[in-house]
């Protein structure tokens, strides 16, 4: 019997069980055991690209939905940045009104199925999470992203997903730069006004991050494609394969292509280096140039993709976030024979969901911590061999409270390796602002905006990534939303001064 | 869109493709190039630089050599076909001044790319010297077009088939040391002919600009995989360049970064600047013993 099957049944009959006992006190609550996420076994996953998390059943759900205490004061929709009504939700599940559930969720958040695989709850709803608290483990609080992904999954499977019905059209026209979730986001929230709206995207296929960087293992690509349908359904048009800045420039969207308005939701698409001796070898890649090989260009399929990919046997990953996690159990899965992962700092700094860094110690990768690479060596063909890393120590506690790391003088060791990707963060794809000045960035390349999420050019909005930093979806949705707010007022007004 | 209006067969290896792609043929100026696909759910994106646009038909044309899966496919497709994916122009166009004397060097079917920079060269008033090479007369392209535009034109083959018997490099060379030396050098062609012009022109300190084809995915400056070396800095081919100082480029380290898979279990990368490699790296160990 699987391990789904075997956690399906004890939570049939715990279900069963919690049903007969009619309305529960909060001391009933506390007992019911978190619901495990069934994933598939780690030996298993490392040898295929299928998503490694598999799911709840309906009984999980309800059982998981039935440990929630119901807050009054709901201290989880505080820690969600699009405040989703959480409570409500999850008492729809517990009641088995997944339809209602599905709505709950949707009235605030647009990508549920993502974002219930991608977010990370255990710095934003479930680090509030009173019954964690109670517990006095953070972890073991009501597990909110599994439920959403459930209430998401099951509408999506049924195939019933309604789109978001749309207001008569009103001739006006908007573009979108970037088809990641701030794009999309803002394309949704516009279209439904009646505006039309024309989506820009400079890679083949849209989806941004959540098609070329987040692997299949962990959000399906089919997950991603039925919300790009979704907005084709809704007549969004989709222009791949063009960038703006080259193909055409934003300004020219403005003045002689008739757009009303511009969104700018171009990412975080510029790979950090180390700035260390040995980065151009061969050998040494970014995150996303590995990661876009093997998603967006789907290179794991040896069989069917015609673009190549690195099958390093010892493989070492600099960083210690989502992105460092994602290269390093991709390298597991190409084949490596050893892959580790360095880490400055310690794991509890780790930027990295806290299900990535399991999973990714599950799958054999070595965390090598407060450790850091200070030089890439490589042999006459400029092939990779080795690194040379330093060992660190946390020092004295800074203003902050945190203990930053530093280098031991004379610890430096060298570890043999035949590829190294480098995962250590983006900062911001630059075309854009290089080619409109009007458009004011900081220091970093980040596009400034006020309240609304206007840039310093009139009529031109951005969020996400390319206003926030690398950020996280969710984020990057919230920002969508309050532009295509702002956008939709601003239409609006301009109609009422004719 | 994407429509292949007209396909002609340059020479055993070599095509000519003009494809409909109205915004790319508006947009682009000498020096840029685009990405395309031929096949959009796992086709391989190859660089390939912009030869010729025309703005009344909405057409770019491209110039290309089967080198790799990807090449081979394309030449497959007929007129009227569509190429799954074509993304553009990318890239910092060139920087056109006049400065009186330009000699633009063109190797084997970097003569295709190199053919607007000698138009935009002419259009500014500079005098135009091309020098053409190719392993033999059949290789040798454009040699028409140039003769047309340029204000003179040298041939040279390896094997003496069709004008000079020789490398580019002598020529080039020549023309340094002529009392009408060129004030600026342009070499488009395989890493290893550009290396040596480099190397030719260094000496004389004459600015020598270089186009670099690396191997390349996106072509926005997401992935860092098109990065090379330049005076000990690392650049992004696909949004810095693809033109560089040629007197500061690391060919060393950007050759070997080409030939990343080439020796891996995955197909051959395709990338047309490797084209006849071995014949120009023979000829490239002959040059830097005479260099000795
Ligand atoms: C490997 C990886 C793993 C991650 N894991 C997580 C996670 O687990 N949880 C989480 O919350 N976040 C995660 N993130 C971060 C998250 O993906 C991003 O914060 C989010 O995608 C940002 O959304 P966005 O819409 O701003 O931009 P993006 O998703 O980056 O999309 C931008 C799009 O714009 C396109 N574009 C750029 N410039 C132009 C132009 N000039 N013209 C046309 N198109 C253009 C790009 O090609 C891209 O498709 C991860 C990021 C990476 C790289
Ligand atoms: S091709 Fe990806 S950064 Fe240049």
């Amino acid at each position: 019997m699987s391990e789904k099957t075997q956690l399906d049944k004890k939570a049939k009959v715990l279900l069963e069980g919690l049903l007969k006992e009619g309305e529960l006190k909060a001391k009933d609550r506390l007992q019911i055991p978190q619901q495990q996420m069934p994933a598939q076994p780690s030996e298993e996953r490392i040898k295929n690209n299928f998503e490694v998390a598999t799911g709840y059943t309906e009984a999980m759900a309800r059982v998981e939905a039935l440990r929630c205490l119901q807050c009054v004061n709901k201290p989880c929709v505080e820690g969600c940045p699009v405040a989703i009504d959480i409570p409500a939700f999850i008492k729809a599940i517990a009641e088995a009104r997944h339809n209602d559930a599905i709505g709950i969720i949707k009235q605030t958040s647009l990508l549920p199925s993502v974002c219930g695989r991608v977010c990370p709850q255990e710095t934003q709803c479930m680090e509030r999470c009173t019954l964690g608290k109670a517990l006095k483990d953070m972890e073991k609080g009501v597990a909110i992203g599994r439920l959403e992904r459930f209430a998401a999954d099951l509408e999506r499977e049924s195939g019933k997903t309604v789109p978001p019905s749309i207001k008569p059209e009103t001739g006006k026209k908007v573009a979108v730069i970037g088809s990641g979730p701030a794009g999309i986001t803002f394309a949704v929230d516009v279209r439904r006004e009646g505006h039309s709206v024309t989506l820009f995207e400079a890679l083949h296929k849209p989806g941004g991050v959540l098609m070329y960087g987040i692997p299949e293992f962990r959000l399906p690509k089919s997950i991603v494609e039925k919300e790009i349908d979704n907005l084709e359904k809704m007549g969004v048009e989709i222009v791949p394969n063009f960038v703006i800045g080259r193909s055409r420039s934003l300004k020219s969207l403005l003045e002689e292509d008739g757009y009303s308005a511009v969104f700018i939701g171009s990412g975080a698409g510029l790979p950090k280096f180390m700035g260390i001796p040995g980065e151009n070898l061969v050998g040494v890649f970014s995150a996303n140039e590995y990661l876009t090989r093997a998603n967006l260009m789907k290179a794991y399929d040896t069989e069917r993709s015609a673009t190549p990919i690195s099958r390093g046997k010892r493989v070492a990953v600099f960083g210690g976030g989502n992105v460092a996690m994602d290269a390093a159990r991709t390298a597991v899965r190409l084949g490596a024979e050893k892959v580790y992962l360095v880490y400055r700092r310690t794991e509890k700094e780790m930027p990295a969901r806290i299900e990535e860094v399991s999973h990714a110690k599950e799958e054999g990768v070595e965390f090598l911590l407060l450790q850091n690479a200070t030089k890439i060596i490589g042999d006459e063909n400029d092939h990779v061999t080795g690194i040379e890393c330093i060992r660190y120590e946390l020092g004295e506690p800074d203003e902050s409270g945190r203990r930053s790391p530093v280098p031991i003088g004379g610890s430096e060791f060298v570890m043999d390796v035949d590829s190294v990707i480098v995962a250590i963060g983006n900062e911001s794809n630059p075309l854009i602002a290089a080619t409109t000045p009007e458009i004011e960035v900081d220091k970093r390349g980040r596009i400034l905006v006020d309240e609304n999420n206007e840039t310093s050019m009139r009529g031109v909005f951005a969020g996400g990534d390319i206003v926030l930093g690398a950020a996280t979806v969710i984020l990057a949705m919230g920002e969508g939303r309050n532009a295509a707010a702002a956008v939709n007022a601003r239409m609006q007004s301009a109609d009422s001064h004719k | 869109m994407n429509k292949i209006l007209r396909k002609e067969q340059l020479s055993d290896e070599v095509w000519r493709m003009e494809i409909e792609v109205p915004h790319i043929a508006r947009e682009r100026k000498a020096g840029q190039f685009i990405i395309l696909q031929v096949d959009v759910d796992f086709g391989e994106r190859i660089p390939l630089t912009v030869a010729d646009a025309d703005t009344e038909r909405g057409s770019i044309t491209l110039v290309f050599q089967t080198v790799g899966a990807t090449t081979h496919k394309l030449a497959e497709l007929n007129e009227g076909d569509k190429v799954a994916s074509v993304l553009g122009p990318l890239g910092r166009p060139s920087i056109i001044e006049k400065v009186g004397r330009v000699t633009c060097v063109g190797g084997g079917i970097g003569a295709a790319p190199l053919f607007p920079i000698v138009q935009a060269n002419k259009a500014v008033g500079n005098h135009v010297t091309v020098v053409l090479g190719a392993r033999n007369k059949e290789l040798l392209i454009m040699e028409k077009d140039m003769r047309k535009t340029a204000d003179e034109v040298i041939v040279c083959t390896d094997d003496g088939s069709h004008g000079r018997k020789g490398l580019v490099t002598e020529p080039l060379k020549e023309l340094c040391e002529s009392g009408t030396p060129p004030d600026g050098v342009v070499a488009i062609g395989p890493p290893i002919m550009m290396k040596f012009c480099a190397e030719t022109t260094r000496p004389f300190e004459i600015p020598t600009t270089v186009s670099l084809n690396t191997i390349m995915i996106d072509g926005t400056g997401m992935c860092g995989g098109c990065r090379v070396t330049v005076g000990g800095e690392t650049k992004f081919v696909c949004v810095d360049g693809p033109e560089f100082d040629g007197h500061k480029v690391d060919f060393d380290n950007m050759m070997k970064r080409n030939l990343a898979y080439k020796n891996s279990e995955t197909r051959a990368h395709d990338s047309y600047h490797e084209a006849g490699e071995c014949n120009l790296e023979k000829a490239a160990r002959v040059m830097e013993k005479n260099n000795e």
